[in-house]
């Protein structure tokens, strides 16, 4: 009955366009540096360097998949609002990233401009494409745009990140500088160790879901003997999936490896046939409960892949 | 060459001035500075040198060396990079890149693409291409359609032709034209071998405080639906409240304003004054502004899933001599005429979920509107004489419809959807009836009616480019019998990989 009272659609809508104006002219005046981030990993990196003087967010959560997001009303609001904008590109975001960037009416975040970090040209990349053509799949014409799984990736784009918040910032350009310089001594010191922890995982064979470990496995220098996915971002079908399993009784794999977003059911099915163990990875920051900030992602990546490798 | 090291000298000179500057603070980093500026020194060399192999290469016709793999574009050649120390075997490609000289990293970045392909074709706007077509199985004679009740008019009304169908194959391009502004062209061929231009507009890009502008042909952003091209629809046709009130899609030949308030809720208003040319209005010969539209949007998140976008709009439009065929009380066909002006208002609000916001397994979408529309005016009866004479009489109406439909998808790439539509023919003043000149039965098409229809469809999506669909409807848009309708539909997207909004 309750669904039927029209009477009161239109009260609502009054109350909510009221709250609307309201929580315009109760805007707080922020200091901070408003940063958005297209993924949780450079909200996480944005929060490291820039401590209390910024406010990072990220546009998508670790359960999301980022080729997937829709150009949601609230996103472009936010889109509008940020002063900067730390994107991973490689045409990662291109099914909803122009859309916010066309809507968002802000001359501080376009493309040329210091508040647009694309993270992806600035690493070096796997994967390029010497042919484009869709009948691959949905391949990504500058190469593969999972950069965030090699922390010396990571190192580059604080760097970049660094200059840039000094560059909008210029008053506060010395604190962000010095954060960054201890966020290196720590990253650095952590890399050593996740190098030594890493030292059995050398050479061990993995199944990908979607080709999104590339630079994960290139870091550690593990080898992809093949995908879930037929082609990039073609799902997983029935008739692949059994190739597959037969491809890995002559060339075996210890682990099937997939993001924390994506769908369990193909891995599940690889592990009950061919002797491989499911493994889910937190993929970027807050993909698992130990995965709280960017050192945690790593700690608890390696630890995943110990445990899976066993 | 030259011109490349004096990049590349700049590059280092502002790679290594900031770090220093930044770390000369601290004299028991001095060690580790030390180590640090040896990895950098290190790591530029590697990067320099593989920048004068890349120079190389590029000036040779065609790199050799034994580096076959796939993964590797012709124009870069492998190498060992000190820089990433695991490097094992799978090939990779070093694209030297330095944070403070972005134009170095995008020359060098994208060999794959670009080459040493001439620049004169780099600039050349991004192309995409829609093609689609239908089979349709309908049980009434499409060309006796109608929406009784509701003055025809627009191009897109009716469940289109039997049998196979090409549908309209569109040709989209789009661009940055400079700093300010971008364009897009969207041409329509339909399968008559007509082309027409759907949409041509220049719009600003990042201009300040949340304002975009924009001029030339577009679909106006009233409603929801309205400014969504065909292809992205989730039925094959509009709901019949765009048929009956827009003839289809409303299109503005104007200019458009809009502003995004700074809240951390979305709250948009716009405007937007055209010439009024499309239904329901008509080219009038004036000058001035003909047709004139404002809009709202509100729109925030719900939980992690769900996002919410609601709307309301308002349009005028004026039309001078807006024919439409009917048949009168002696069974003549003739020619009658609307003068006067149309003003509607649109209620639209649309809801998406899906779990924890990952819409690739499964979500769902849920979308309302509800029109309503008065017009005011003169109807002109039998404007070329043809049966009982010219005559003329006042005219209003007040007229109402709405749709509401769900779609969900219940597992990766396969979707089903249901929509619901109703009309409210509601009251019709005409004059000449009213005094007793002609009788209702003149205007047969106007006898009033409440139409409805029915909706279901069920598509798969083999990937995000490519669609297949099939849709039955019971359509009772008019007293007579309920058109029974069938289609299969494909919708295939070629070329550059198009943004969808919300």
């Amino acid at each position: 009955m309750k669904i039927l009272s029209i009477p009161h659609v239109p009260a609502r809508w009054l109350a909510s366009l009221f709250l609307t104006f309201m929580s315009l002219l109760a805007l707080p005046a922020h200091a901070a540096v408003n940063v958005l981030g297209c993924e949780p990993e450079w909200a996480a990196l944005a929060a490291e360097i820039g401590g209390n003087k910024v406010r990072a967010t990220s546009a998508t959560t670790a359960m999301q998949d980022p080729h997937r997001i829709e150009a949601r009303p609230s996103l472009i609001a936010r889109t509008r609002n940020a002063s900067l904008l730390v994107c991973t590109g490689l045409d990662l975001e291109t099914g909803w990233l122009p859309v916010l960037l066309q809507q968002a009416g802000n001359p501080r975040i376009m493309p040329g401009q210091p508040g647009y970090l694309e993270a992806g040209t600035y690493v070096a990349r796997l994967e390029v494409p010497t042919r484009l053509d869709r009948a691959d799949g949905d391949v990504h014409a500058a190469g593969n745009p999972h950069i965030q799984q090699d922390p010396r990736n990571i190192a580059r784009v604080a760097e970049v990140l660094t200059q840039r918040l000094a560059q909008i910032d210029p008053a506060n350009a010395a604190y962000y500088r010095n954060r960054h310089r201890d966020f290196s001594h720590r990253w650095n010191a952590a890399m050593q160790r996740w190098n030594r922890q890493a030292a059995p995982l050398r050479g061990v064979a993995v199944v990908e879901h979607h080709k999104n470990m590339a630079y994960l496995l290139n870091w550690l220098g593990m080898r992809s003997v093949g995908t879930l996915e037929p082609k990039p971002g073609v799902e997983p079908s029935a008739s692949h999936l059994a190739r597959l399993a037969g491809q890995l009784r002559h060339d075996p794999a210890r682990m099937v490896l997939r993001a924390a977003y994506q769908d369990p059911r193909a891995s599940k099915w690889l592990a009950d046939r061919a002797h491989v163990t499911p493994v889910v990875l937190p993929f970027t920051v807050g993909g698992s409960s130990h995965a709280k900030d960017l050192f945690g992602l790593f700690d608890d990546t390696i630890q995943k892949l110990l445990e899976g490798a066993r | 060459m030259i011109c490349r090291r004096t990049v590349v000298a700049t590059v280092l000179a502002a790679a290594f001035g900031t770090p220093i500057a930044a770390h000369a603070d601290g004299s028991q980093d001095i060690a580790q500075l030390r180590e640090e500026l040896r990895q950098v020194k290190q790591d530029y060399e590697t990067r320099i040198r593989a920048l004068e192999k890349r120079i190389e290469a590029v000036a040779a016709p065609q790199p050799t060396g034994g580096g076959g793999e796939s993964a590797v574009p012709l124009s870069a050649n492998r190498q060992d990079d000190t820089w990433m120390p695991d490097a094992d075997s799978a090939g990779y490609v070093s694209a030297p890149s330095a944070p403070s000289a972005p134009a170095v990293s995008v020359a060098a970045s994208a060999p794959a693409v670009s080459g040493s392909a001439s620049t004169a074709s780099a600039f050349n706007p991004a192309v995409s291409v829609i093609l689609g077509g239908t089979f349709a199985n309908l049980s009434r004679d499409p060309d006796k359609y109608r929406i009784q009740g509701f003055v025809p008019g627009g191009e897109e009304v009716g469940p289109g032709k039997r049998s196979f169908n090409l549908g309209e194959s569109e040709l989209m391009l789009s661009a940055s034209i400079d700093p300010t502004f971008s364009g897009q062209l969207t041409a329509s061929l339909a399968s008559d071998n007509s082309v027409s231009v759907e949409e041509a507009f220049m719009q600003t890009h990042g201009l300040e405080d949340g304002v975009n502008l924009k001029a030339g042909r577009f679909l106006s952003s009233v409603g929801y639906l309205n400014n969504i091209h065909s292809h992205a629809w989730d039925f094959v046709d509009a709901p019949l409240v765009y048929q009956a009130f827009f003839g289809g899609q409303y299109s503005q030949d104007g200019v458009q304003a809009r502003w995004l308030a700074p809240a951390d809720r979305f709250v948009e208003l716009g405007a937007e004054a055209g010439n009024g040319g499309s239904f329901p209005g008509n080219g009038r010969n004036k000058n001035g502004v003909n047709s004139v539209a404002v809009f709202g949007h509100v729109g925030d998140d719900i939980g992690e899933g769900g996002s919410w976008r609601a709307g309301l709009s308002y349009l005028r439009t004026s039309a001078s001599g807006r024919a439409y065929d009917d048949t009168d009380s002696t069974g003549a066909d003739v020619v009658n005429a609307f003068s006067g002006h149309s003003s509607i208002w649109i209620a639209d609000a649309v809801y998406k979920w899906s779990p924890g916001g990952n819409a690739t397994r499964t979500n769902l979408k849920l979308q309302a509107e509800y029109f309503r529309r008065r017009e005011n005016g003169t109807l002109t009866y039998d404007t070329t004489g043809q049966s009982l004479g010219t005559l003329s009489g006042a005219y209003t109406s007040a007229q109402s419809g709405w749709y509401a439909q769900g779609v969900y998808q219940f597992m990766p790439r396969w979707r089903v959807g249901m929509r619901y539509d109703k009309l409210y023919g509601g009251t019709t003043d005409i004059g000449l009836v009213d005094s007793g000149t002609l009788s209702a039965s003149d205007f047969s098409s106007l006898t009033s009616y409440n139409p409805s229809k029915t909706t279901l469809m069920l598509d798969f999506s083999p990937s995000e480019f490519s669609r297949i669909r099939l849709q039955i409807a019971r359509d009772k848009s008019s007293p007579d019998e309920a058109d029974r309708q069938i289609y299969l539909q494909y919708i295939m997207s070629l070329g550059a990989h198009g943004a969808h909004s919300f």
